[in-house]
């Protein structure tokens, strides 16, 4: 177990100093949700939205699970440059535990969507969002076991198919439904029924709603306890998924 | 003396969605501790796909293998341990310093922080790198990244270094000193080295064994002079009249790069 620790830390630098010295990526996710905070976010002012929050409630949860959404979906384009350049087959011939190749990256990917979410929460700060601190971090957390889960199948995908052009429209295809479907700009309970029903096959709607849950200081309901259970699912299944292709990519 | 590496039946297919390849179908070698093998063979003969079998990247279909004393299916870790590879792409980030992937490949093989910073030092020097250290691997030339690459694979003094392809697309002057570097290895550290290539005059003036293979088979084996004598009739004869008469073709082209693991 301590080696593989070790390794992931190994892993995990290299990729935090690689992201550290591309200042330009950390930002360039950022564009959109923040363009959506501050352009349409006053829009929401005064709609009734039900539930309970007020209308920056509502927009910045869904906004976190957006960022998560994208950039992790995205993950695997990096990787599928190293698997070009060899970096990846020259890391697999080293005594490296093969399973901290893709846990370092991982770690990478949460602290980076972390940062961004602490952004996009204090650009919400400043234009009225009020949410307990409790809850903010409690919504980061949510929105880090869902980066864990979305960036380890788009590196799984990445290490199996051999073009950028496979990957792209592969996760288009998946989020922008996924996106639209768990009510991320407005919330699911505002939809005709057949739209309801139809949102409640995508699990990132559970998450969504769970965040918005505790931001707006309720913690201990069904539906944060729903969200936490299907994203958990969700990022174990694809975790082991993850490191199976890890392990055997190649074969 | 055991031998370096040992291989009986090793064999590769590649099950696709509409056809099988059948990549290498059965090789038996034995390369000699301290050694220096050339395998040699036309483009797609399995040159690569035998090399990633035998550095535990590419499980095999059939056969067995023996690398560096440890048995590849069932202590890959072991092998991984005694061997270097550098694959036919090389296996740097364009975008990383060259002092950063020598450090992250000093802590994949498990040095302390400070022994991988002495150990990224001592390989830089050995391959002339030190100047380079603060470049992005990008701004490297061709014949500077093979010794990067070489150097990375070095890290831990392996007992056995694959190199795939090593001195293709180098300049006469960088594939001479890369010689150079591949005996010196050999003479002063006893590394067994096992290298493909696709330039005769290579596999002539380098190698001590040539295993020469075409489509996934050993189609003849021994040392230049050997295989000049028995298939060109005289020791005098070029290595290239005695390759068409093993294969049946022309010299190998110039390989593109390596298919990617899928
Ligand atoms: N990952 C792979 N998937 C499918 N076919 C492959 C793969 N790797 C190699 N091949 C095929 O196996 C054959 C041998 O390839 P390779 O070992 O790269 O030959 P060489 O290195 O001698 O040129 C070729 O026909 C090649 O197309
Ligand atoms: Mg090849």
């Amino acid at each position: 177990m301590l080696p593989l620790l070790t390794d992931t830390r190994i892993v995990a630098g290299r990729y935090i100093r690689q992201t550290l010295s591309s200042r330009l990526s950390l930002g360039i996710g950022m564009v959109q949700p923040l363009m959506f905070l501050v352009f349409f976010g006053p829009l929401l002012h005064d709609l009734p939205l039900g539930g309970d929050g007020d209308s920056w409630q509502t927009l910045v949860p869904g906004l976190l699970v957006q960022l998560g959404l994208f950039s992790s979906a995205f993950a695997g384009f990096g990787i599928m440059l190293e698997k070009h350049h060899g970096v990846i087959e020259r890391m697999r011939v080293t005594p490296a535990s093969r399973t901290a190749l893709l846990l370092g990256r991982l770690v990478r990917d949460v602290l980076q969507l972390l940062f961004q979410s602490a952004l996009i929460v204090l650009a919400g700060l400043a234009l009225g969002l009020r949410a307990p601190l409790a809850g903010v971090l409690l919504g980061f957390v949510l929105v880090a076991v869902l980066a864990v889960a979305l960036a380890s199948l788009s590196y799984a995908l990445a290490m199996r198919v051999s073009t950028p052009q496979e990957f792209a429209p592969v996760v288009n295809t998946v989020n922008l439904p996924a996106m639209l479907l768990s009510g991320i700009l407005l919330p699911m309970a505002l939809a005709p029924g057949w739209l309801d029903v139809l949102s409640h096959f995508v699990p990132f709607r559970y998450l969504v709603d769970a965040v918005r849950e505790v931001f707006a200081g309720h913690y201990a309901t069904g539906a944060v306890g729903l969200g936490a259970l299907v994203t958990t699912g969700l990022a174990l299944v694809s975790l082991a998924l993850g490191t199976r292709v890890f392990r055997t990519a190649g074969a | 003396m055991p031998a370096a590496i040992h291989t009986a039946g090793l064999a590769r297919t590649f099950r696709m969605k509409h056809r099988t390849v059948e990549a290498v179908r059965g090789i038996d070698l034995t390369v000699q501790e301290g050694e220096i093998l050339g395998f040699l063979g036309p483009n797609g003969a399995g040159k690569t796909t035998t090399l990633r079998m035998l550095t535990t990247l590419l499980p095999p279909t059939a056969g067995t293998a023996t690398v560096a004393g440890h048995d590849l299916a069932r202590d890959p870790a072991g092998v991984r341990r005694r061997i270097g590879y550098v694959a036919q792409s090389g296996g740097v980030d364009p975008a990383v310093r060259v002092r950063e992937e020598l450090l992250t490949q000093g802590r994949l093989y498990r040095l302390g922080r400070d022994a991988a910073q002495e150990r990224a030092e001592q390989l830089a020097q050995l391959l002339e790198l030190t100047e380079l250290m603060e470049r992005p691997c990008r701004a490297l030339s061709g014949g500077q990244r093979r010794r990067l690459d070489i150097a990375m694979a070095l890290t831990h003094s392996p007992a056995v270094l694959f190199l795939d392809e090593p001195t293709t697309g180098l300049d006469p002057g960088s594939r001479a000193a890369l010689w150079e570097l591949v005996r010196q290895l050999r003479e002063e550290h006893g590394v067994t080295v096992f290298l493909t290539t696709h330039y005769l005059d290579e596999a002539d003036a380098l190698a001590d064994r040539l295993v020469v293979v075409d489509r996934g088979r050993v189609a003849a084996e021994g040392t230049s002079a050997q295989l000049k004598q028995h298939w060109a009739g005289s020791t005098a004869a070029s290595l290239q009249d005695a390759f068409i008469a093993i294969t049946g073709r022309t010299v190998p082209q110039e390989e593109p790069a390596a298919p990617l693991a899928v």
